[in-house]
C-alpha cells in the first residue's frame, strides 16, 4: 500500500476514534452541568446523586477523548507536512487559539470540579463544570473553525507558494462554520441525550434508583428533543448551502450523475461508478430540487457536467469523490436521524402521558438505541470528508499533496497498526468500565464513595 | 523586536512552563512504583498531582499548535523528520492520560499494578524522549536544501542525543521528588527526602557530563547568553541538591524548577535565531524568518496570546493555591 493511503487511513482510524468520544463530551458536561445547577438550587440530594453518577461516566469517556486528541494535534506534521507548510499560515492559528482559549480552560476546570467537592463554595464548584462544558463546546468551535476552511477556503491569498491568511475575520465568519458548528455541537447533544436515555431506561426497566432516573429521563427527553430537531434542520440548510460550495461532493451524496430539471431523490439506488451511472434507482421526483434550493422545480447540477467544470477550472484530473460509500453514508446518517427524531417524539409523548416507566418495549428500544447517534455522526463525518476528495483544501491543495514526503510507508504502516492495537485495548477498558459503573447505579457509586470516606478517602473512588 | 523573535521566545516560554510544570507530573510517575509499596501510598503520590497535571499538559498541547501556527515549516520539518520519536511520545501520553482515570477506576489489584505501570513507562518514555529531541534539536540533524528532513531514525540516537534524554530523565525525576516533598507527609515524605538526595548526585553527573558535551557536540559555546545560561542550569542544579540536603524543599523546589527553565532557554538561546540546524549545510537551517507565518497571522497570534496567557496564568495559580496543602490518605480521589 502507498503512503498516501496509509496516511489517509491512519488519519481516517484516529479521527473517527477521537469522534466517538467528542459528542459525548459535549453534551454530557451540559448535562452535568444542568444536574448540578438543579442540585445548587434546589438542595435536593437526588440531583446531587445524579451529578456524580452522570459526572464518573462522563469523566471515563473524557479521559480517552483528551488522549486521543493528542495524535489529532500532531499528526497534520507528522503524516501531513507537505500540508502543514502550505496551510499553516491559516490552519495553525485556530489550533494554537483552540489550545489558549479552550483546553486550558478545560483541563484547569475538570481539575478543580473532580477534586473539588470539598474545598470549593457550592455555586464555584457548578461554576466549574459549567466552564468545563463552555470550554468542549468552544474547542468545537475552533476545530471546525480550521476544518470549515479545508472545506470552503475564505480570507485567503495565494503568496509565496502556500496559502496565506489576509483576513481573520473571514476565517471565523466563514459560511460553512455557522452550518457546520451548530451541526456537530447539536449531534453532540443528542449523542449525550441518548446515552442518558438508554442508561436511565436500564436502569428504570430494573427499578434501580428510579426517582434518580426519572428525573434524569426527563432533562435527557427534552435536550434531546431540541437537539435533535436542531440537528435534523440545521443539516437541511447546511445540505442547501454545500449545494453551492461543495457541489461536487452533494452531487456524488446523491450519486446525481445527469443534470436534471427538477431533480429526482434518489432513495436507493445501485450505482456503477465506472459506468458513471446507476443501474438501478427508486426515484422520488423533485425531492433533491427542494432539499438543494428548497423549491421542487430547481435545477441541480450532475456529476458528469461539474466534473467537466472542475477540469476547466483546475485543469485535466478526476474530481469525483467515491460515490457508492458516500451515497449510502448519507442515507444511513439520515435514517439514523429521522429514527432518532421518531423516538424523541414518542419519548416526550410518554412522557408528557406520564406512562414512560410503564412502556417497557420503548425502554428497551431506547436502551438499544445508544449507538444511534455514533453511527450517524461517524457517517455524517465520513461523508463531509471523503465528499471534499480529492482535496484536502477545496480547490487549493490536493490530498496526495498534503502528505509528508519525508516519512517511508513503512513507518506510517507501524504507527497505524500501533494506534489501532492501542486505541482498540483502550476502547476494551473504556467500555468495561462504563458498562462496570453504568449496572452499578448511582448507589453503588456512592456506597463506594461512603466505603472509602469510612476508610479516611474523600468523596471518590 | 520583531513578531517573528516575539513568537520565537513566546514558544520558548510555553516549552519552559511545559517542562517545569509536566516535568514533577513526570517526575511523580517515574517514582510512583518505587516509593509507592502499596495502595494507599500510590493514590497519595498520584493524588498529589490529580487536579493539575492534564493542565500541566495542555502547556505541550498550546506550543505545538503555536509551533503549527507560527512557524509552519518547524512543525512540518520536526514532526515529520522526529516521526518515530514523536510518535512514542503520543503514545506514552496516552497510556499515562487514560491511566490517571483508569487505575482508580477498579478495585481489582492487578488491573491498578498494570495501570500503574503504564504511568511509570508512559512518564519515563516522554521525559527520555523530550530530552532526545532537545538535543537533536541543538545540535543539528540533516536538513536538505528544501527543509525536509534527509536522515534517518538513527541520524536522532546519537549517544549526545542519548545523552540529552538520560539528563532530562533524571532532571524531572528529581523535580518530581522536590515536588512530594512539598507535598506529602509523614512516612512518605521521608521516602521521598531520601530519594531526592539520591537522584540529586546521580543528576548532576549527568546534566554536568551534557553540558560538557554541548560545548564539543554543538555550537552554543559561540553563543555567550546561551553560554551563561547553561552554566546557570547547572548552578541551579547544584543548588537544588545542597538545599534539598539541608531540608529547606521550596528552596529546592524552585531550584529544580530554575534548572529545567534554564536548560530550556539555553537550548532555544543556542538555536537562535535558527529554529532548526541543518548538519548538511548552515545554509539549509530552518530560521525564525523562513519557518514562520506571514506577519499578518503572527500579529493575529499576538494579539490573542498577549490577552489570553495572563488569564490562563492566574486561573492555573489559582488552582494550586486551592490545592496546595499536602496530601494525605484523608484527602484521595483517585
Amino acid at each position: 500500500m502507498s503512503q498516501l493511503i496509509l496516511a489517509r487511513l491512519q488519519f481516517a482510524v484516529t479521527t473517527s476514534y477521537h469522534f466517538l468520544f467528542v459528542p459525548l463530551t459535549l453534551g454530557l458536561s451540559v448535562l452535568v452541568a444542568i444536574m448540578e445547577t438543579m442540585y445548587v438550587r434546589s438542595g435536593d440530594e437526588t440531583y446531587k446523586k445524579m451529578t456524580k453518577f452522570w459526572g464518573k461516566l462522563f469523566l471515563i469517556n473524557f479521559a480517552v477523548g483528551v488522549v486521543t486528541g493528542l495524535v489529532q494535534e500532531f499528526q497534520f506534521g507528522m503524516n501531513w507536512s507537505e500540508y502543514s507548510r502550505f496551510m499553516g499560515d491559516i490552519f495553525g492559528a485556530p489550533l494554537a487559539i483552540e489550545a489558549l482559549l479552550a483546553f486550558f480552560l478545560e483541563s484547569t476546570f475538570l481539575g478543580l470540579w473532580v477534586f473539588g467537592w470539598e474545598k470549593l463554595p457550592k455555586k464555584i464548584h457548578a461554576l466549574c463544570i459549567w466552564l468545563v462544558a463552555i470550554a468542549s463546546n468552544m474547542s468545537a468551535l475552533w476545530i471546525l473553525i480550521a476544518n470549515s476552511f479545508m472545506q470552503e477556503p475564505v480570507g485567503y491569498v495565494l503568496r509565496n507558494g502556500r496559502a496565506e491568511m489576509e483576513s481573520f475575520l473571514a476565517l471565523i465568519t466563514n459560511p460553512h462554520v455557522f452550518y457546520q458548528f451548530p451541526h456537530t455541537v447539536l449531534s453532540g447533544f443528542t449523542t449525550a441525550a441518548f446515552f442518558v436515555l438508554g442508561i436511565s431506561a436500564y436502569h428504570l426497566l430494573k427499578k434501580n434508583s428510579p426517582e434518580v432516573f426519572r428525573r434524569s429521563f426527563k432533562i435527557a427527553i427534552i435536550f434531546g428533543a431540541i437537539s435533535v430537531f436542531g440537528v435534523a434542520g440545521i443539516g437541511h440548510l447546511q445540505g442547501i448551502h454545500l449545494v453551492q460550495a461543495q457541489p461536487m461532493k452533494m452531487a456524488a451524496v446523491e450519486a446525481h450523475w445527469d443534470t436534471e430539471q427538477p431533480a429526482g431523490f434518489n432513495v436507493v439506488a445501485s450505482i456503477d461508478e465506472q459506468g458513471q451511472k446507476n443501474n438501478f434507482e427508486l426515484k422520488i421526483p423533485g425531492v433533491l430540487s427542494f432539499l438543494s434550493y428548497n423549491n421542487f422545480t430547481a435545477e441541480v447540477k450532475g456529476i458528469k457536467e461539474l466534473q467537466a467544470a472542475d477540469v476547466q477550472k483546475y485543469g485535466p484530473g478526476d474530481y469525483v469523490p467515491s460515490v457508492t460509500p458516500l451515497f449510502w453514508s448519507f442515507r444511513i446518517m439520515v435514517g439514523i436521524g429521522s429514527l432518532m427524531v421518531l423516538l424523541v417524539l414518542l419519548g416526550l409523548y410518554f412522557w408528557k402521558t406520564q406512562r414512560f416507566e410503564q412502556k417497557t418495549w420503548f425502554l428497551k428500544v431506547l436502551l438499544w438505541s445508544i449507538p444511534l447517534p455514533y453511527i450517524a455522526s461517524t457517517t455524517g463525518w465520513f461523508m463531509a470528508e471523503s465528499g471534499r476528495q480529492p482535496w484536502i483544501v477545496y480547490g487549493l491543495q490536493k490530498t496526495a499533496s498534503g502528505v509528508s514526503t519525508v516519512v517511508p510507508a513503512g513507518q506510517v504502516l507501524t504507527t497505524l497498526i500501533a494506534f489501532t492495537l492501542i486505541y482498540g485495548v483502550l476502547a476494551v477498558a473504556d467500555v468495561y468500565l462504563l458498562v462496570k459503573f453504568v449496572k452499578q447505579g448511582p448507589d453503588g457509586v456512592a456506597t463506594e464513595s461512603a466505603d472509602n470516606v469510612a476508610k479516611g478517602a474523600s468523596l471518590w473512588t | 523586536m520583531d513578531l517573528n523573535i516575539l513568537w520565537f521566545i513566546l514558544i520558548m516560554v510555553l516549552f519552559a512552563g511545559f517542562f517545569f510544570l509536566e516535568g514533577f507530573d513526570f517526575g511523580v510517575g517515574i517514582l510512583l512504583p518505587f516509593l509507592g509499596k502499596n495502595d494507599t501510598e500510590r493514590r497519595i503520590l498520584i493524588n498529589t498531582i490529580g487536579p493539575v497535571w492534564d493542565g500541566n499538559e495542555v502547556w505541550m498541547i498550546t506550543a505545538g499548535g503555536a509551533l503549527f501556527a507560527a512557524f509552519p515549516n518547524w512543525y512540518a520539518t520536526l514532526f515529520s523528520g522526529f516521526y518515530l520519536p514523536l510518535f512514542l511520545i503520543l503514545v506514552a501520553l496516552i497510556v499515562r492520560g487514560v491511566a490517571f482515570e483508569f487505575r482508580s477506576s477498579d478495585r481489582s489489584p492487578q488491573w491498578r499494578n498494570f495501570w500503574d505501570w503504564m504511568i511509570f513507562i508512559g512518564s519515563a518514555l516522554s521525559a527520555i524522549l523530550w530530552g532526545v529531541a532537545g538535543a537533536d534539536l541543538l545540535r543539528g540533524v540533516p536538513i536538505d536544501a528544501k527543509m525536509q528532513f534527509a536522515g534517518n531514525f538513527f541520524d536522532l540516537v546519537s549517544p549526545y542525543a542519548i545523552l540529552g534524554g538520560v539528563s532530562t530523565f533524571l532532571l524531572f525525576t528529581l523535580h518530581g521528588a522536590l515536588y512530594l516533598s512539598l507535598k506529602t507527609e509523614g512516612e512518605i515524605l521521608q521516602k521521598v527526602q531520601k530519594a531526592a538526595k539520591k537522584i540529586g548526585v546521580v543528576t548532576v553527573l549527568a546534566v554536568v557530563v551534557f553540558a560538557v558535551m554541548t560545548f564539543f557536540e554543538t555550537d552554543l559555546l559561540a553563543n555567550n547568553g546561551a553560554t551563561i545560561v547553561l552554566l546557570a542550569c547547572a548552578l541551579a542544579l547544584v543548588l537544588a541538591n545542597i538545599m534539598a540536603r539541608s531540608g529547606k524543599s521550596g528552596w529546592a523546589f524552585i531550584s529544580s524548577a530554575l534548572t529545567i527553565v534554564f536548560l530550556t532557554v539555553s537550548i532555544f538561546w543556542g538555536l537562535f535565531p535558527r529554529v532548526m540546524v541543518s548538519s548538511l549545510n548552515p545554509e539549509w537551517s530552518l530560521t525564525i524568518y523562513n519557518a514562520s507565518s506571514n506577519p499578518y497571522t503572527l500579529k493575529i497570534l499576538t494579539i490573542v496570546a498577549l490577552t489570553m496567557v495572563p488569564i490562563v496564568l492566574a486561573y492555573q495559580a489559582w488552582t494550586y493555591w486551592i490545592f496546595r496543602k499536602r496530601i494525605t490518605s484523608k484527602d484521595l480521589h483517585y
